[in-house]
């Protein structure tokens, strides 16, 4: 699925996807990581949310949440997220392989 | 040197109470843990209860705050037996079914309740603080034509929300002339305020409630100035009550502001710390003492006062973060974060008003001390980290 061109996802920015399930793009250090859009805990948009290291807390409850494994570091939120492939192509295209785990081999 | 504790008793079974048995198993106390809850059932999230659950979106079991990491926590529950004493003599906390707890420890967590309305015993008036208020109160939303809502706070208005989505002829009743105001101030409260308008709910500001009136079903709200209401379903929404008076004789100093607290959670009487909804606690970061009878402060008061009862340093001894609560009403998310004081002035600091999409700061001496949003909450998150905590040069009465 197409996210968009590299540039428009600065560090330490996130954009979020819209699709059946959004889903939520972050620029950590570089590195694109790819999880649910949503919450798990209650309906807020993690792309809004404050990301720290390779953390991003929920903007609503600070529910956080690892952007590589999608597993919540304690409550509110009880349920992991769930995390997805990136790719980018050679000419600055981003893509996200939705529901294919963040470091599966393709 | 003090004795080791063996056993502690959290009295409390919502939020404050389980976050308070979880942080003693965190900070690695293995002695007995006994949890006393009022409620028959294990903790659950009380926000959706003026807004999803009371909308039939989610059901029950979305509500547990309990996880299977809780099971392995070895907790022993006494549910639907609420304390009534705290005999310090005899290190015990007594319940309503005459049992009694022994304990080296005691965390008091016994929340807040609804503040009822003052004689008003007919069906169809409703206060909405538990599960089985929202069910009663669904279940009366769903044939009700007119509601009434008392006060046009947070949960007033979330309610008025809820309840016009379900297609309920709404009347929101405040007695101030701009709901949210002593909250927000009156700039804010009035965009606030223009929510109601704006989906369809009608509001009556500066009215004074002088009776509920009604032969065994609610019939109509009286106003001060011979003005009646009609009413099919009333909810009373005038604010809360802190669990308290089960206290009276134990020694722990409280009044009707709640158990008063340092800000590491320590009452007056060693071993005895409390937290949440109860608690009237010193607040670091507004240099004042608050009650903060925010979901948030629940979730996170516990912990420091579980380390203030075991005695040991808090790891990360920084100032804790700025208050914080939320409100979701007809479709906009409301944040709010710091310490709001009259004098403050409102600056924009994001968006405008107009648009309902904006940062709002509060600023004192300078600085901004607070800030609200309006369905802004990546900002609002930015924002909320650079609040300054009470500045030094503010006196605080």
């Amino acid at each position: 699925m197409y996210v968009g061109r590299l540039e428009d996802i600065p560090l330490g920015e996130a954009v979020r996807v819209e699709a059946d399930v959004p889903i939520a793009v972050f620029n950590v250090d570089g590195e694109l990581l790819a999880i649910d859009d949503t919450c798990s805990h209650q309906d807020a948009s993690l792309a809004d949310g404050w990301v720290e290291g390779c953390m991003v807390e929920c903007p609503l409850h600070a529910a956080c949440f690892d952007l590589r494994t999608g597993m919540p570091s304690g409550p509110p939120a009880k349920a992991a997220v769930r995390t997805h492939g990136v790719i980018v192509d050679g000419d600055g295209n981003v893509y996200v392989q939705v529901a294919v785990p963040a470091g599966a081999t393709v | 040197m003090r004795t080791p504790m063996r056993t502690v008793a959290v009295v409390g079974g919502s939020l404050a109470g389980l976050n308070a048995a979880r942080a003693l198993r965190a900070q690695e106390f293995d002695g007995r843990v006994v949890v006393v809850g009022a409620e028959d059932r294990l903790p659950y999230d009380r926000p959706p209860l003026s807004k999803e659950f009371l909308a039939d979106k989610i059901d029950v079991d979305e509500l547990t705050l309990t996880t299977g990491a809780d099971t392995d926590l070895d907790l022993e529950w006494h549910l639907g037996d609420p304390a009534t004493a705290l005999d310090r003599g005899r290190s015990a906390i007594v319940l309503a079914s005459g049992r009694e707890i022994v304990a080296d420890g005691v965390v008091l967590a016994t929340g807040a309740r609804a503040r009822p309305f003052p004689g008003a015993q007919f069906d169809g008036v409703h206060t909405l603080r538990t599960l089985q208020d929202a069910v009663a109160l669904r279940r009366d939303l769903m044939d009700g034509r007119r509601l009434v809502v008392i006060g046009g706070g947070f949960i007033g208005s979330e309610v008025a929300s809820t309840a016009r989505d379900l297609g309920v002829e709404v009347t929101v009743i405040e007695s101030d002339p701009i709901p949210l105001s002593r909250v927000l101030g009156s700039e804010l409260g009035a965009v606030c305020a223009g929510l109601h308008g704006d989906n369809g709910v009608r509001l009556i500001t500066g009215a004074v409630v002088t009776g509920i009136v009604g032969d065994g079903r609610v019939r109509e709200v009286h106003l001060a100035g011979d003005r009646t209401e009609p009413a099919d379903v009333v909810v009373v929404g005038i604010g809360a009550l802190p669990n308290v008076e089960w206290l009276a004789g134990s020694g722990v100093e409280y009044d009707h502001r709640g158990v008063r607290t340092d800000a590491g959670g320590a009452t007056n009487v060693p071993q005895v710390v409390a937290a949440g909804d109860c608690t009237y606690s010193h607040s670091p970061f507004a240099g004042a003492a608050l009650r903060q009878e925010h979901w948030t402060n629940a979730l996170r008061q516990p912990a420091t006062a579980v380390t203030t009862m075991l005695g040991r340093t808090a790891a990360d001894a920084a100032l804790p973060p700025a208050p914080y609560f939320w409100s979701d009403q007809y479709g906009a998310r409301l944040q709010f974060a710091g310490h709001r004081m009259p004098g403050d002035t409102v600056e924009i600091l994001e968006g405008d008003l107009d648009s309902r999409r904006f940062v709002a700061g509060y600023r004192r001496e300078g600085e901004i001390v607070a800030a609200f949003a309006m369905n802004q909450p990546k900002l609002f998150g930015k924002w909320r980290r650079q609040l300054t905590p009470r500045p030094a040069t503010t006196a605080v009465p």
